[in-house]
């Protein structure tokens, strides 16, 4: 697995037999009409799960598709799924339509050959989709190559309860300080959580002087030496954090309960606007806001890819492309929905699109665009799998 | 009516079929043997990779000491209240208080017990500040605990009820009455007298159950993920862990870990054994001693007080989650919400319904089938003058002493070469071998209780065999059979494991939704899911208790079986 990764940005994939031509929309339409889209997507989050619902509705009105959200504990599950098929010949009829996904679970499905595509350069709303301005051509430096569609903008933000934690803090080092001077008052989710990961990254991103090196693979040589600044922030922070590290929570989502519950008063999250939509909900206390670091935050997007086997590739082409439209993005980036970053370039849409974008009230808890500021690279995918495993190897089992 | 002798064989198909199946598909994997990820065994590399993961000693111990402390604890506090109560009204009202929570589901369970006694939980807040001074919670490692304690107090909690009805059916078979007067009129105090004269003879009967806790709490994944620890996890989990992993080389690993699963319980089951042995050996000489008491009056107040507590500790645990669906913003240190609101239901409620139907099928097909094929195997063996020996008791309950990550995983791939995999019906029969158990020893002793000279009498004035099944027999046993059912659905609503991995995430119960819930930590929704999973598995419950009554309302001796 290690290398997987590697080897996904080394060999250029061969494509997967198109069995429907995503260029001739028409004829997608006619086909996608009475299918069932089975979307593999992280069950955890009722905010998630409405919204895919909404969607399910709004395509079975527009063009008759059925969506079946398979709520799943974590996205390996789905791409362990369409592997297992393959390797039993399953190859027509996959239990999964369409996955939400990205980072080194893409990588590792378009390595294998596991998905279909190229389309998403050929959706209608791919026009409207904003190229230059966000990473949506690459995954976690991997190039997409049309073999998912980009759906949300994700950018890491820390949620902070300002009644216990009034000012934003500014580095990583900052938050170490903190965490040092209130111990047990901040945890991340546990790795392999994504999220966890993410933090471990961002982490290492920010302790670099130069984060450039992470753009190109690990490699044996160059690992121990780049990653060191990590390890030795870690074997600081991990005995100041909740239950002294030796538990963690097991989502993001999770946290948010914790900061309710008075445990801690510091979390992270890959949504700007997930805090003032926790609030919304009763999750989060009005008295949280959300910061972003000094030098910057890393930003990806998020895709949704469909397996080389499913039986309605039609369907879910129509469901990617309706999650690419204005309509689909606005909801989303509402922060009494989902709150996520829209992946449309303003200037593409109608002025009645943007309208509705504009009349957004982003909520209490969210940055503009402007505080977010410019979001920083992905490291290339080879790094979180290591990173991820040597974390669980020093922290995830007892010492 | 002449049933075929085809259908114990059916029903030892429909029981073992599964298993042995799934055990397969474990095997070749655990031996480095996946030919489709171009691995050809056998080989042992897939063990050592799970010997050089540097949680493997923790996870055993885990998976060990939660599954023996959680069996031992669990028949502890039953041999108490038992040997000190049986016969009082006391004990009634105990009993009145757990038979309802056999029925509910382990995850809602432990979601509420979560909840409780959590620094942050239900309890610290009712005392909180004004007895502890804490603004604030405490940063105490309760839940998700290193050594499992959490875990394995959940579990108490859940195997109790079980286990006490379990040794209820078996008390009217060792005229415990009788052997408590004579010890009771030998001067005997009721707990070393129960001990000495009714224990041994009560453990015969319900060893086999004992051996199931010990194995299910071994090897439970839904409980472990909500209350055990995670740094490492016990081994269960981490295979599960790793049968999601999408590094197929992650699966030859689970299938070795589920190979040292299925050791482990073994060796568990042969140590339980040898205690056994030792106990009856010791306690033999402690018998023959002849004290007439051993601290009785006190071991009787700890023993009510431990099953009251495992009592409360679920009800109080499921009233959580009634507050929780029903909670505005809630906070530490509230005892209650800011406000009530309807909101989680509103969002919920539609979906959850959904998610019911499909549960209700599950359990009611699967139930249906399961009642077929034990009536109808009960039927033949009295046609046939058969009874069940010990060996085919054992055949049984092996579905159940058998660590459900042990196969399960195998039955997947399994099924995916089958081309099964696809709809409900493959989740309907995994589950059908745990329904299966329940039901055969749900209806075994009514089944012989019933008086044969019904069926004589019937036949003297020209009732047919058949006639006699139908009309006579059926109608008189209606409300053990309604107590079936109620059984066969609980079993089947609170699966879990069988759900996800052969429904290959298409089919999503109450169980598997709560599950996925509990991931993402919104007390909310995980309230609404969890009350519908008690739900489902209780009403049935309910009427199973109320229907005979309202249908033989008439009929006072039909009301009971």
């Amino acid at each position: 697995m290690k290398h997987l990764a590697v080897l996904a940005a080394l060999i250029a994939p061969l494509p997967a037999l198109a069995d429907i031509d995503p260029s001739d929309w028409d004829a997608v339409l006619t086909e996608a009409r009475g299918q069932t889209v089975y979307w593999h997507a992280w069950g955890g989050s009722t905010t998630t799960n409405d919204f895919i619902a909404w969607a399910g509705a709004r395509i079975a009105e527009d063009y008759g598709v059925t969506l079946e959200h398979v709520k799943l504990t974590s996205t390996a599950d789905a791409v362990t799924r369409v592997l297992t098929e393959k390797e039993a010949g399953q190859h027509d009829d996959s239990a999964v339509d369409m996955i939400w996904i990205n980072g080194a679970n893409f990588a590792a499905m378009k390595e294998a050959d596991l998905l279909f595509g190229p389309f998403a350069e050929q959706l209608p709303n791919w026009d409207v989709v904003d190229v230059d301005g966000k990473t949506v051509q690459t995954d976690f430096t991997v190039p997409v190559e049309g073999y998912e569609a980009p759906w949300a903008m994700a950018q890491v933000v820390f949620i902070h309860d300002t009644a216990d934690l009034a000012e934003p803090l500014g580095s990583m080092d900052d938050i170490l300080a903190w965490a040092q001077a209130n111990p047990g008052r901040f945890t991340f989710p546990q790795p392999p959580d994504f999220l966890g990961t993410t933090f471990l990254k961002q982490a290492l991103v920010d302790l670099l002087d130069d984060p450039s090196v992470l753009a190109d693979p690990a490699t044996d040589e160059n690992y121990a030496d780049v990653t060191a600044p990590l390890w030795d922030y870690l074997e600081q922070l991990t005995p100041v954090l909740w239950r002294e590290g030796r538990a963690y929570p097991q989502s993001g989502q999770r946290q948010f309960q914790l900061i309710s519950d008075d445990e801690v008063d510091l979390a992270a999250s890959f949504s700007p606007g997930a805090a003032s939509t926790a609030i919304n909900n009763f999750e989060l206390p009005d008295t949280v806001r959300t910061f972003v670091l000094d030098k910057g935050t890393i930003g990806n997007a998020s895709f949704v890819a469909i397996p080389y086997n499913s039986g309605s590739k039609a369907g879910a082409m129509v469901l990617a492309n309706f999650l690419m439209s204005p309509e689909a993005q606005a909801r989303a980036q509402d922060p009494n929905v989902l709150g996520y970053g829209t992946v449309l370039d303003m200037d593409a849409i109608t002025a009645e699109e943007r309208a509705v974008f504009d009349a957004l009230d982003l909520g209490i808890a969210t940055l503009t665009p402007a505080e977010l500021g410019q979001a920083q690279a992905e490291p290339h995918p080879s790094w979180m799998t290591r990173i991820a495993q040597d974390w669980q190897n020093r922290y995830g089992v007892a010492q | 009516m002449k049933f075929p002798p085809l259908l114990p064989i059916l029903t030892l198909l429909a029981l073992l079929g599964p298993v042995v199946a799934g055990l397969w598909g474990t095997v070749l994997p655990a031996f480095g043997h996946l030919p489709a990820a171009g691995l050809h065994g056998p080989s042992l590399d897939p063990f050592r990779a799970v010997f050089d993961w540097a949680g493997i000693g923790p996870a055993i111990q885990l998976s060990v000491t939660t599954g023996l402390f959680a069996t031992l604890g669990s028949l502890i506090i039953v041999v108490l209240i038992t040997a000190g109560w049986s016969g009082t009204r006391a004990f009634r009202l105990l009993e009145k208080l757990l038979s309802p929570l056999l029925s509910v589901p382990h995850a809602a369970a432990a979601f509420g017990f979560a909840f409780l006694i959590a620094p942050s939980g239900w309890i610290a807040r009712l005392v909180s500040p004004t007895l502890t001074g804490w603004d604030r919670p405490v940063d105490w490692l309760i839940v998700q605990d290193p050594l499992g304690l959490t875990m394995t107090a959940g579990l108490i909690a859940k195997e109790v009820p079980f286990l006490l009805l379990i040794t209820l059916a078996a008390l009217s078979q060792v005229d415990a009455t009788q052997r408590m007067r004579v010890a009771q009129s030998a001067g005997y105090q009721r707990i070393t007298a129960w001990l000495k004269t009714v224990f041994p003879a009560i453990y015969h009967q319900i060893r086999l159950p004992v051996y199931v806790v010990l194995a299910y709490s071994m090897s439970v994944v839904d409980v472990a993920v909500i209350l055990g620890p995670n740094t490492p996890p016990p081994l269960s989990v981490q295979i599960v862990k790793w049968m999601a992993d999408p590094d197929l080389a992650f699966r030859l690993q689970a299938a070795a870990a589920s190979l040292i699963q299925l050791g482990l319980v073994v060796g568990a089951l042969i140590l339980w054994r040898i205690g056994e042995i030792l106990l009856g050996l010791a306690g033999r000489r402690w018998a023959y001693a002849g004290r007439r008491q051993m601290l009785d009056r006190p071991l009787r107040g700890i023993g009510f007080g431990l099953g009251a507590i495992s009592a409360i500790v679920v009800f109080a645990g499921l009233a959580g989650l009634v507050i929780w669906s029903f909670a505005g913003f809630w906070a530490f240190p509230d005892a209650l919400p800011q406000q009530l609101t309807l909101r989680s239901w509103i969002r919920h409620g539609p979906a959850s319904l959904d998610t019911l139907a499909t549960t209700a099928w599950i359990a009611l097909v699967a139930t249906g089938i399961g009642l077929a094929l034990t009536l109808g195997c009960l039927q033949t063996e009295q046609r046939h003058n058969l009874t069940l020996t010990e060996r085919g008791m054992w055949l049984l309950y092996l579905p159940l002493l058998i660590p459900q990550t042990a196969f399960l995983p195998g039955l997947q791939t399994l099924l995916i070469n089958l081309g099964a995999d696809m709809g409900i019906w493959p989740v309907i029969f995994t589950h059908l071998v745990f329904v299966l158990p329940y039901l055969r020893l749900s209806l075994q002793d009514p089944f012989k209780a019933w008086d044969n000279r019904n069926a004589i009498v019937a036949a003297a004035l020209g009732s047919s065999p058949r006639r006699i099944f139908w009309h006579i027999r059926l109608p008189m046993m209606l409300a053990p059979i309604l107590t079936a059912i109620a059984v066969g659905i609980a079993v089947s609503v609170g699966q879990y494991l069988a759900t996800l991995l052969v429904g290959g995430g298409r089919v999503s119960t109450l169980t598997t939704e709560a599950v996925a819930l509990a991931s993402g930590g919104d007390r909310r929704a995980i309230g609404v899911y969890g009350l519908m999973q008690t739900a489902a598995a209780l009403v049935p419950f309910a009427l199973a208790i109320a229907l005979p009554a309202i249908i033989y309302r008439n009929r006072k001796g039909l009301r009971n079986g």
